[in-house]
């Protein structure tokens, strides 16, 4: 990817990202997400730290996707905090949440179908824009320079997940593998600190995810943390520094790929237990 | 889906669309220059066969050119925000009634002439931007909290809101006269002559084809292309971008770091200020204000115009104002078989729609909206983009 002017901004982020690598981006204290009568999420705690591709992942069923989306906002947590990069993320509203510096994909994508990809991925940057309804009616000269911008950065990001040449197309248009890699862009588009990826490789060959894992490492590369829910064994080891195991919404594991692939009990979830061993 | 689009490429708005949208800037400035220039001058040269014959040719283009204001304002909440509003016509209602409280005599407000602050000449101008504001107003009260609602919830309390306007209209008598409604409300007094000794827009001007509605034609033609900038500048911004992530997924939108609530507000807001500049329009016109005008079947038709033309389609709906308009207009002398045609216009509208929405859901001439300031260079950079890779 050429790497214009219009990137120092992202240059900048990225080398206070790599100033604080390690530290921890992300705390999550006594999670816990009842709905009803039921405990989706259970007292979990885990930690992400800048830099790292962290793995969450556990059976079917497992709370996985109840963690991301007390995360992003999408559910308010029954109870237990979230600390990201040193605010509590409490009450605050989703948008308010994404400008934080939280971004995600969802696991069932959700493009707006009517826009261009292009234009999918601009408003992602509006997400930090600061022109008002009144700044747009009579456009601003900030309204002006933030749309040119926009536009530059939009298809720069586009280029980097490799579906520039399908940038004028619908989004509903899209084949299945782009519309997962636009999901992708738009999420990178609102400046996050943390992109979290929900099932990125649901329903891709083995040379589409061998492209996914690729772009998750030039992500990461790019100076930012990443939070990735998958299924695929395969995947979740190669890609990621550290997983996190949830079963029946607890947390059962926490380790580096190795451990977590010798961890019995992690074995026993995803296996189950011999009746003779019970 | 793939039936559909086959559907969707024969239907005769496609072509159109995209011979327009291939257009340079400077083409499309003279194209609609030249369009609107043709439509200026109808009243004055009315082609035979588009003529009324019941009813003033330019009393009918003024009308059109209110409902065109209207739909263009409505477009932007249901059609861009996709936020379903059936009480449209009460911000219709707030607009006239504003006029018409501050000018008329029957009014206990009547603020013209020696005690009050507005002008006789002047007054009708000095009321648009308070018209406005007002139901600017109106729509922020009404969609603080009602935009937390979504779907069937918000189309319920948006026809209840409609229909307290218009119940209020009709019962506080002592402000509003009731259902008798306010009279000689304030209209622009220009042109004034020996033979006009009320100026071009006044009702005296009824003879010829340069009478007053026609001269109110004109007037709302110009508003027409004012608010046509102003509401296509938001489109290209990302206030039109997020209306349209807000329609397409609203949840989504929010996720994506878009405050949905603040943007829907603001569609409300502006929609409800462009209703209330067709209401002050209105009443400037008729010079007379009543509660019947402002009946639900009226936000019925308002929203009929938006569904024809073509939701999100600026220009497609002013089509659809014109349609709404014009036809039982055209209709109203013409007998078939004893029943006069104009008498039917409800049932025609609803064939209309049914066809409409069996075999061109989307409208006439669905939306492509151009949502960049900058889709050219846009355009280029992707381009450039895709030679390199």
């Amino acid at each position: 990817m050429t790497e214009p002017a219009i990137d120092e901004e992202m240059a900048a982020l990225h080398r206070q990202v790599r100033a604080a690598e390690g530290e921890t981006l992300l705390q999550a204290t006594g999670l816990t997400v009842k709905f009803g009568g039921l405990t989706a999420l259970d007292s979990v705690d885990f930690a992400i730290r800048r830099g790292e591709i962290l793995g969450l992942i556990g059976p079917n069923g497992a709370g996985k996707t109840t963690c991301f989306n007390a995360i992003t906002g999408v559910y308010r947590p029954t109870s237990g905090t979230v600390v990201f990069d040193g605010e509590r993320l409490g009450r605050r509203k989703r948008h308010q949440i994404t400008r934080l510096g939280i971004a995600r994909t969802f696991q069932n994508i959700r493009l707006w179908g009517e826009m261009t990809a292009l234009e999918n991925v601009v408003v992602g940057t509006d997400a930090r824009h600061k022109t008002s309804v009144p700044g747009a009616l009579v456009r601003t000269a900030r309204h002006r320079r933030e749309e040119r911008s926009a536009i530059e950065k939009a298809a720069a990001l586009l280029e980097f997940v490799g579906i520039a040449h399908r940038g004028e197309e619908k989004a509903k248009n899209l084949s299945y593998g782009d519309q997962r890699r636009l999901e992708i862009a738009r999420a990178l588009a609102t400046e996050p600190k943390l992109l979290c990826l929900d099932e990125p490789a649901a329903g891709f060959n083995p040379s589409e995810k061998a492209a996914l894992i690729e772009l998750i490492r030039a992500i990461r590369d790019d100076g930012y943390t990443v939070l990735l829910i998958e299924h695929d064994m395969r995947l979740v080891m190669e890609v990621t520094e550290r997983i996190v195991v949830l079963e029946f919404g607890r947390k059962i594991a926490d380790g580096l790929p190795a451990e977590i692939r010798e961890n019995p009990a992690v074995i026993a979830a995803y296996l189950g237990v011999p009746d003779d061993e019970l | 889906m793939s039936a559909h689009a086959a559907g969707a490429a024969l239907a005769p708005g496609d072509a159109l669309r995209r011979w327009w949208a291939d257009l340079g800037r400077v083409q499309k400035w003279g194209f609609g220059v030249l369009a609107f220039g043709a439509l200026a001058l109808l009243p004055l040269y009315t082609p035979g066969f588009l003529d009324t014959p019941g009813i003033s040719f330019g009393g009918t283009m003024a009308q059109f050119a209110m409902l065109a204001i209207i739909a263009i304002g409505l477009n932007v909440v249901v059609g861009q925000a996709g936020l379903l509003d059936l009480g449209y016509v009460g911000f219709y209602a707030v607009g006239a009634y504003t006029v018409a409280l501050l000018t008329s005599p029957d009014s206990p407000w009547n603020k013209v002439g020696p005690d009050g602050f507005l002008s006789e000449k002047w007054a009708w101008l000095a009321c648009v931007p308070i018209a406005m504001a007002a139901t600017a107003l109106a729509g922020l009260i009404l969609g603080t909290p009602t935009l937390r609602l979504r779907g069937d919830y918000l189309a319920i309390v948006t026809l209840g809101f409609g229909e307290i306007i218009r119940l209020m209209a009709d019962n506080l008598s002592g402000i509003t006269n009731g259902p008798r409604g306010l009279n000689a409300v304030a209209y622009p007094r220009v042109g004034q002559s020996e033979e006009l000794p009320d100026g071009v827009f006044s009702s005296g001007n009824s003879s010829g084809d340069a009478n007053y509605g026609t001269w109110w034609f004109w007037l709302g033609l110009i508003l027409i292309v004012v608010i046509l900038l102003l509401v296509g500048n938001l489109e290209r911004s990302r206030v039109g971008r997020a209306w349209v992530a807000i329609r397409e997924d609203e949840d989504a939108a929010e996720v994506m770091g878009v405050n949905t609530f603040r943007f829907k507000l603001w569609a409300f807001v502006i929609g409800a200020a462009i209703g209330g500049l067709s209401g002050a329009l209105y009443a400037g016109q008729v010079q007379y204000v009543a509660p019947p005008t402002f009946n639900i079947i009226n936000s019925m038709l308002f929203l009929s115009a938006v569904v024809l033309g073509g939701q999100g389609n600026k220009l497609g709906v002013i089509f659809g104002a014109f349609v709404i308009v014009y036809l039982p207009n055209r209709l109203l002398g013409v007998e078939v078989m004893g029943i006069n045609l104009g008498d039917l216009k409800y049932l025609f509208f609803g064939l209309a729609l049914v066809v409409l929405m069996i075999f061109r859901p989307q409208g006439l001439f669905p939306v492509r909206q151009q949502l960049l300031t900058y889709g050219k260079s846009a355009r280029r950079l992707l381009g450039s983009a895709q030679a390199g890779s």
